[in-house]
């Protein structure tokens, strides 16, 4: 395992360079040389079949999972420390019945004072502060586990900005986000990039959004099929052969 | 000591002017928020059985510990229930199975070592009956002491850790992501709760020590809205149910530890019917 930072080789300014990289889990590859740039302020879509290896990729790229080849960050003009990465995880995992508000988790996050003896004046002002980026200031003595699926993944959004990271990597931000509440997630993330110069990386499984909000659009089964513009991607052979002849859905 | 006695002479709670009743006191003064703070911990991890199973862990330690001849058993025990949790965190960490089915092979495991070698040669398993049931109202001046340096340690631990391990137990993805050492910090979670359990399994008897190590935390997730909320609710339900239930004991005859606990279930009954005042 490798993990060095500095430029990327493709004549872009790469924000993540993965080369070669290979996962296994006991003798079974999970993944299998893959290469891919992530350029600096663009949004990269990755999509592929249920099992493909999608959610595995990122888990090596945050450093969860052990694996073979080259991950390396960069910044534009630095070439310095270890990246701050973003990651907002695939949503459904709060229990319910958890007595944690938003305003706990962000406490959990970014205090030293422990969150069950309540937040301090200045704390609250900074949690709003991070909800505002947002929009969502109403969201913070809501308990996470109440939250709807486009709320929690603001939530969510708003705690992987904070302290703002080099890079943003969401797993299925969309899947249990209702179709407005997708537009509204997709154009916030898309005005955070401009406003940030912020490079995403993000799995899903809904590509309705992708020609209008990605910049590439990466398909991947265990290892990468084709990647390039949305509407090359969606509309290659690849594709096609990746979701209809498994019965994926578009 | 004297003092404490020497306080309650004053007022005119019969109950309170035999000894053993302001050791008791005592005792469960110290003990409610302990397993109040813990318990919050234990159940937002859904590691309720693996508490107990480390109850049962210890008393293994203790029998081996008196096999093998040490004047203070109670240490063989902490050894034990570290190892035991250390092995469960590895195991668990290292397998796909689920961490109840885990549990109940650690547990079963620990209990059978247990009784083998507490009837190793015909040995009589009647002297360990204590640890299962415990009295609180036999506590004495020393196991107070030990308790009151086990609320003070678990009181910094909980001040400089209470945040990261509450992360890691409702996202461990995302509380990896932020940096945090999940293993570690579960790790250091399980050996706290060994240590903690074990050391008070002598003094008060399992039974009690599991409705405490659960049922505070469970009766304050009906109703509380955040963590503030949840950790006040948690010791504020301990401390009610454990002085409630020693005065039951003291005018009923019957064991404080069943007691304490009955009134801690009642407690959940009721913040169950007033959990949709809850947002």
């Amino acid at each position: 395992m490798k993990l060095d930072i500095h430029g990327g080789s493709c004549g872009h300014s790469c924000c993540l360079r993965v080369e070669n990289l290979s996962v296994r889990i006991g003798a079974d590859p999970i993944l299998r040389d893959v290469n891919l740039h992530v350029h600096c302020g663009e949004l990269v879509a990755l999509i592929g079949p249920n099992g493909a290896g999608k959610s595995t990729f990122l888990k090596a790229v945050l450093g969860q999972r052990e694996y073979e080849g080259v991950i390396a960050f960069s910044e534009p003009g630095q070439r310095s420390k270890k990246p701050r990465i973003g990651y907002v995880p695939q949503s459904p995992a709060f229990d319910p019945s958890d007595p944690v508000s938003v305003a706990d988790l962000f406490a959990c996050c970014m205090s030293k004072r422990p969150a069950f003896l309540g937040l301090g004046k200045a704390m609250r002002q900074k949690v709003l502060e991070c909800l505002e980026r947002v929009h969502g200031e109403d969201l913070i003595d809501k308990r996470v586990g109440t939250l709807s699926g486009g709320e929690l993944q603001r939530v969510l959004l708003a705690l992987a900005l904070e302290p703002m990271p080099n890079i943003l990597i969401l797993d299925e931000p969309l899947s249990g986000v209702d179709v407005e509440g997708m537009e509204t997630l997709m154009d916030m993330l898309d005005e955070i990039r401009k406003t940030y110069d912020l490079s995403i990386l993000m799995t899903t499984h809904d590509f309705s959004m992708l020609p209008r909000y990605a910049d590439q659009v990466v398909l991947i089964d265990r290892t990468v099929l084709i990647q390039g513009k949305p509407e090359a991607v969606l509309n290659s052979a690849e594709f096609s052969r990746a979701f209809h002849m498994k019965g994926g859905s578009l | 000591m004297s003092l404490w006695y020497a306080l309650w002479d004053f007022l005119p709670l019969e109950m309170l002017h035999w000894d053993f009743m302001k050791n008791a006191l005592l005792a469960l003064l110290l003990m409610a928020p302990l397993f109040g703070l813990l318990s919050t911990m234990i159940v937002t991890g859904r590691m309720s059985f693996f508490s107990d199973a480390l109850g049962h862990s210890a008393f293994t330690g203790i029998a081996i510990g008196a096999i093998c001849g040490l004047a203070a058993p109670t240490w063989a025990a902490v050894g034990f229930s570290v190892v035991f949790a250390l092995l469960f965190s590895y195991v668990r960490s290292r397998s796909n199975q689920a961490a109840d089915t885990l549990i109940g092979v650690f547990s079963s495991s620990a209990v059978a070592l247990g009784i083998f070698v507490a009837t190793l040669g015909g040995g009589s398993f009647t002297k360990y009956n204590k640890y299962l049931i415990g009295d609180i109202l036999s506590v004495t001046p020393g196991e107070i002491g030990m308790l009151a340096l086990v609320l003070a340690a678990v009181l910094v631990f909980w001040t400089l850790y209470a945040n990261r391990l509450t992360l890691t137990a409702i996202h461990p993805q995302l509380a990896s992501s932020r940096g945090i050492p999940v293993g570690l910090s579960q790790t250091l979670f399980v050996t706290a709760i060994a240590v903690v359990v074990t050391l008070s399994i002598s003094s008060v008897g399992l039974l009690i020590l599991n409705s405490l190590l659960v049922l505070p935390a469970a009766a304050a997730r009906n109703i509380a809205r955040n963590l503030r909320q949840y950790h006040g609710f948690s010791v504020l339900f301990a401390l009610a149910a454990g002085i409630a239930g020693l005065t039951v004991s003291y005018y009923s005859g019957c064991s404080a530890g069943a007691a304490i606990s009955l009134i801690l279930a009642l407690i959940f009954a009721v913040t169950f019917c007033l959990r949709k005042v809850r947002a």
